[in-house]
């Protein structure tokens, strides 16, 4: 088996006084969407920031495609191919749909074909074009988030609860867009809690409980599995939609 | 383009007409008005570094008024070694004197800035107290050095000969020097407009301000875009230290620390980050000491006071409030 673009092993990380992530393992096997699972407060979001750097691993380490990462300050670790959309967006409000792309096009100018390409899945970010983000919705400010991080091809996505807070319709909307991303072989680790979402996109599945990964395997096994799902995510997956 | 809220600026015109009806002179009116937004482009120049500064990453710099001190006294040396050109008949051979008098006071600023930031501030990223105390520490420090070098009188600043006195215009008269100063407030204000908004580096300032943690998470290492932003802004505080010293014709120790009120005050009103605000929020201070100097001069200081509760009772955030 080939080893996998991103490899966490053994990691913890400190959060002042706590102890939030205690021992984390983990793998995002390339060109899959890996889904990372768990009750509220079980750790997910720290995963994301620890890999990225925005806290530091007190113990274990990060690998990225072939390389230890778990030192390196975050914008040498985005720059490695890493992008990131927070569970709160990230978005700039005061600057416009156009400048916040341009800012995440570190290589250079924007790419006509690669724009084409994100507006077939957002049509609302050629619509807003020089919209301040902060007038979006939160559907649309969502779309851009995404849009951000893949206005360039980078080799990782993490993406932070895609679906959280918005309308069933706007939920569609963005499962088809990332069914459509898949396609481009883009390798993403995805933190969801909506079961639909998480069942009709993860390829694997990780589950984490407590600081810790306590489950991993295929998606569609988890999904055909209510028992597992009931006893890692207390109510069956079913249950969340 | 973005759609630019209009509120301020219609604040800054109720201003001004309420000064008319209060004062009644127009000529009066005229010269305090020009004086007022003079005053105003100095603090904007002195302000700006502070507010991104602030913005950027949250320090808490209350050095910021050794930059203007010592922009001011470097200017007053300057001009001594060039009193020559500078008392000379010819407006060209006075630039001679004041425009490389004004290079060394924001060069100097700059430099300063440059150690500050070095020395005093990284060890202290995200501690707010200690900020405070360090950077005031450095302050002390700093203008007891100025003691030193250049005596503890206060100094002359001349301000070159053809910028002395007044154009009249029927009874009213327009200081040359107030003008002057407006006219190169406005350049220096038009100058950060084009490059924060029409640049790359300008479009990283922006949206570090906003989220500095995202800038980083692009891929962006935002340090060194703040130690740049942070030399720019001592060096802008160093010439409006020169150009005030120059207003005021004098220049002692305190030249510095004496506008921090009105520089906090300024930010505060503007919306810590915001350079739009920062220019609107001076323009306010500037107009309201002159107003109330004017109608009534033991209430100045406490009116900006009274100006900026005013404000933040109308926009807790200041005028223009950086999305955060
Ligand atoms: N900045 C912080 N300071 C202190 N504790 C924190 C901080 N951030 C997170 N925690 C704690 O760390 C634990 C894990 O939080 P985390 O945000 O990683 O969980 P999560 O799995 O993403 O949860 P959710 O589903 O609610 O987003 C929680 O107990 C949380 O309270
Ligand atoms: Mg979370």
């Amino acid at each position: 088996m080939p080893e996998p673009l991103l490899t966490l092993s053994g990691v913890h990380t400190h959060i002042g006084h706590y102890h939030i992530l205690q021992g984390v393992d983990l793998a995002a096997p390339r060109g899959e969407l890996t889904m990372l699972l768990g009750r509220n407060g079980a750790g997910k979001t720290t995963t994301l920031r620890t890999i990225l750097g925005l806290w530091r691993a007190s113990a274990g380490g990060v690998r990225f495609d072939g390389q230890d990462i778990t030192r390196l300050d975050t914008p040498a670790i985005a720059a490695r191919g890493i992008a990131y959309v927070p569970e709160s967006m990230g978005i700039f409000a005061g600057l416009t749909v156009h400048e916040n792309l341009l800012l995440a096009a570190r290589e250079g100018p924007l790419r006509d074909e690669r724009l084409e390409w994100i507006f077939r899945f957002f049509p609302p970010m050629k619509k807003f074009w020089d919209l301040p983000a902060g007038n979006l919705s939160g559907g649309q400010k969502q779309m851009l988030a995404i849009s951000r991080a893949i206005v360039e091809p980078r080799k990782l996505l993490l993406i932070d609860e895609p679906t959280k807070g918005l309308a069933p319709a706007i939920i569609q909307n963005l499962i088809a867009a990332f069914a459509e991303l898949k396609k481009s072989q883009t390798t993403i680790l995805m933190v969801e809690q909506n079961f639909h979402a998480a069942r009709s996109l993860g390829d694997s599945v990780a589950v984490m409980d407590a600081g810790r990964v306590v489950h991993t395997g295929r998606m569609a096994d988890l999904a055909a599995d209510e028992a597992l799902q009931t006893k890692l995510l207390g109510l069956s997956l079913e249950a969340h939609q | 383009m973005k759609s630019i809220d209009w509120k301020p600026p219609l604040l800054v015109l109720a201003v001004l007409l309420g000064a008319l009806l209060l004062i009644g002179s127009p000529s009066t009116w005229f010269t305090l008005t020009v004086a007022g937004v003079a005053m105003g482009l100095l603090i904007f120049l002195m302000a700006a570094g502070l507010t991104l500064v602030f913005g950027l990453m949250d320090v808490m710099n209350f050095a910021h008024g050794v930059f203007i001190a010592v922009g001011a006294y470097v200017a007053v040396s300057a001009m001594k070694l060039a009193s020559g050109a500078a008392g000379a008949d010819s407006l060209l051979v006075n630039l001679g004197a004041l425009v490389p008098a004004m290079l060394a006071a924001a060069l100097a600023g700059g430099l300063l800035g440059l150690f500050f930031e070095r020395v005093i501030i990284r060890p202290v990223y995200g501690q707010h107290l200690k900020q405070i105390l360090i950077t005031t520490g450095g302050m002390i420090v700093a203008e007891q050095l100025i003691h030193v070098l250049w005596g503890p009188d206060i100094l002359q600043l001349a301000r070159p000969a053809a910028l002395k006195g007044s154009f009249l215009l029927g009874d009213m008269a327009l200081e040359k020097f107030r003008l002057s100063a407006v006219v190169i407030g406005l350049a220096v204000f038009a100058a950060m407009l084009v490059l924060l908004n029409r640049t790359r580096i300008g479009l990283l300032i922006r949206a570090g301000v906003e989220n500095k943690e995202m800038v980083e998470a692009m891929g962006y290492r935002i340090r060194r875009l703040f130690v740049a932003v942070f030399v720019a802004g001592s060096a802008l505080a160093g010439l409006g230290g020169a150009l005030w010293g120059m207003y005021q014709e004098s220049v002692t120790v305190h030249i510095g620390a004496s506008m921090m009120v009105l520089i906090f005050i300024v930010i505060i009103i503007g919306g810590l980050g915001s350079v739009l605000g920062c220019f609107t929020g001076a323009l306010l201070v500037g107009l309201v000491a002159n107003y109330i100097g004017f109608l009534s001069p033991k209430v100045a200081l406490g009116s900006n006071i009274l100006l900026m509760v005013l404000v933040l009772l109308w926009r807790p955030q200041g005028l223009y409030a950086v999305g955060k």
